[in-house]
């Protein structure tokens, strides 16, 4: 960035004379420090991963989790700073509880997604706040079916098949290319992400990490909840063992 | 015949309609309104109505029951209407009054129960945390002097643990092993409390059933204001299962015999 030191990127309210908003970019960058997240629409359902990198061995396990719950059917997962990442799911709580309440029905996620961007967008608009320094990943199963959208720091979001955000989303993205995602069960996907979380973050060398999965299919009856425990050992040690192998 | 003493010898009050033919409209007035009343209103008096829902506790757990009807007035209105409603995972929430009051009562729980589900803290609300947030919200409300018009019980069972009690549009409460409201609890009550009291801790599921169906009956061939399809709900340790809508069998041949009833032929 070549541009840093010429005071283009002091606000967000400031475009470079190259029309960028330096401070978006750096929201982009506090994104890229943290763990990968990913989330996978298949067939039934979607599926949530997060490679959630512990930086203390006196944290208490499952503590500062990073995939929260917004609405029964709708969960959402943040890569970037764990605290932006809460306000996100709040206020996606709150649009939930405003559509219900307004339509008494349960909200599409599209909808949802619509809101949440565009609270996102108007904090790239004033000097006075920065820009949210997380990408969010959300999923659900609603009236048309999965969904999956990414929503980013400039308040811009699109719907995917299969979503990563985060340090290792490169290889994550490539890795999800290989899957035939459409044709995949929830309870496959599950597998698949756990064992391309464990990809991703071998590749990066990191410390340690907690792996977190959640899903929305017909095992759940459409409501977003942890992977149980069975599904949960079995696609972990299954990841070990792609991981092995894949060394050899 | 006005039974209430208090009112002897005063004016006649023609918004209160003692024949129970209400709601009765608003008739035109002359009087210049109140200024600081006419500016808010309050509801008055329930308008689509349910009558009575029975509630008792058994062996396993509790039951509930009550008819699909809501009434605009005298007028079976709305008769595939549900006033029991499951809360949460734990517990049911049954009612009689206004279902206007009844379907908005239920669109704030669903709220409260995703709330909850959303914070994902491992923690459910059961029966007894429901029942002392609807109490909180009828007496709130009741001190507005704008109350739901609702007269509420609140069955369920968590944590090996039974749970029966009321709340009304007042914000009174209380509990007991056997509870009624609207007509059911002058007419059921006595029934149910002399099938019950005593025997919670040996009846039955099956027994259970038959002592609410007994009480739905003797409630369909006296309130005037009841339908002869009604739901059982059941809170056990297993969660809560509310029963299709289901008929009631009554005989009615006995009402030939009566003179006065029906055309005479002598």
């Amino acid at each position: 960035m070549t541009s840093i030191g010429t005071g283009y990127d002091l606000s967000a309210s400031t475009y470079s004379p190259d029309g960028r908003i330096f401070q978006v970019e750096y929201a982009n960058k506090a994104v890229e420090n943290s763990g990968t997240a990913i989330g996978l629409k298949v067939k039934d359902g979607v599926v949530i991963a997060v490679e959630k990198l512990v930086h203390s061995k006196l944290l208490v396990p499952g503590a500062n989790r990073r995939i929260q719950t917004v609405d029964r059917h709708i969960g959402l997962a943040t890569a970037g700073l764990p605290a932006d990442g809460r306000t996100i799911a709040n206020r996606a709580r709150d649009e939930t509880a405003n559509y219900r309440d307004f339509y008494r029905s349960p909200p599409p996620l599209q909808a949802i997604v619509e809101r949440v961007g565009q609270f996102v967008q108007v904090y790239t608009l004033y000097s006075s706040v920065r820009p949210f320094g997380v990408s969010t990943i959300l999923g659900a199963v609603d009236k048309n079916g999965p969904a999956l959208y990414v929503i980013e720091p400039s308040g811009v979001f699109f719907g995917y098949h299969g979503a990563a955000v985060g340090k290792g989303r490169q290889l994550a993205k490539t890795e999800l290319e290989k899957l035939k995602l459409s044709e995949l069960t929830a309870r496959e996907a599950v597998i698949e992400a756990a064992r391309i979380i464990y990809l991703v973050h071998e590749d990066a060398k990191e410390k340690e990490f907690e792996l977190e999965m959640s899903w929305i299919g017909p095992e759940t009856n459409g409501i977003h909840l942890p992977v149980p425990k069975d599904l949960f050992d079995e696609a972990e040690s299954k990841a070990k063992e792609a991981l092995t192998s894949g060394l050899e | 015949m006005d039974h209430f003493p208090t009112n002897w010898g005063r004016p006649r009050n023609d918004a209160v309609d003692l024949y129970n033919t209400f709601p009765i409209h608003q008739r035109p007035s002359n009087v210049p309104k109140d200024a600081f009343s006419a500016g808010i209103q309050h509801t008055q008096q329930p308008i689509v109505t349910g009558t009575s829902v029975l509630a008792i506790k058994f062996k396993d757990g509790v039951m509930m029951a009550a008819d699909n009807l809501a009434s605009y007035g005298s007028l079976a209105r709305f008769r595939n209407i549900q006033r029991l409603c499951p809360v949460g995972e734990h517990t049911v929430l049954g009612a009689g009054g206004d279902m206007g009051d009844f379907q908005y009562i239920q669109a704030i729980l669903d709220e409260l129960i995703i709330d909850e589900f959303a914070a994902g803290d491992g923690h459910t609300l059961g029966p007894k945390e429901v029942h002392n947030y609807l109490s909180e919200l009828m007496y709130a409300r009741r001190s507005k002097m704008n109350p739901l018009w609702n007269a509420l019980l609140v069955g369920g069972f968590k944590d090996g643990e039974r749970f029966l009690a009321f709340v009304d549009l007042l914000g009174t409460t209380y509990s007991a092993s056997t509870l009624a409201t609207g007509y059911g609890a002058h007419i059921a009550q006595p029934l149910l409390r002399s099938a019950v009291e005593g025997r919670e801790d040996t009846l039955t599921e099956d027994e259970a059933r038959k002592i609410l169906e007994e009480s739905m009956r003797v409630l369909f061939y006296r309130d005037a204001r009841s339908l002869d399809q009604y739901q059982i709900a059941t809170i056990t340790a297993k969660g809560v299962d509310i029963s299709e809508s289901r008929k009631l069998e009554t005989a009615w041949s006995f009402a030939e015999g009566i003179r006065g009833y029906g055309a005479q032929t002598q």
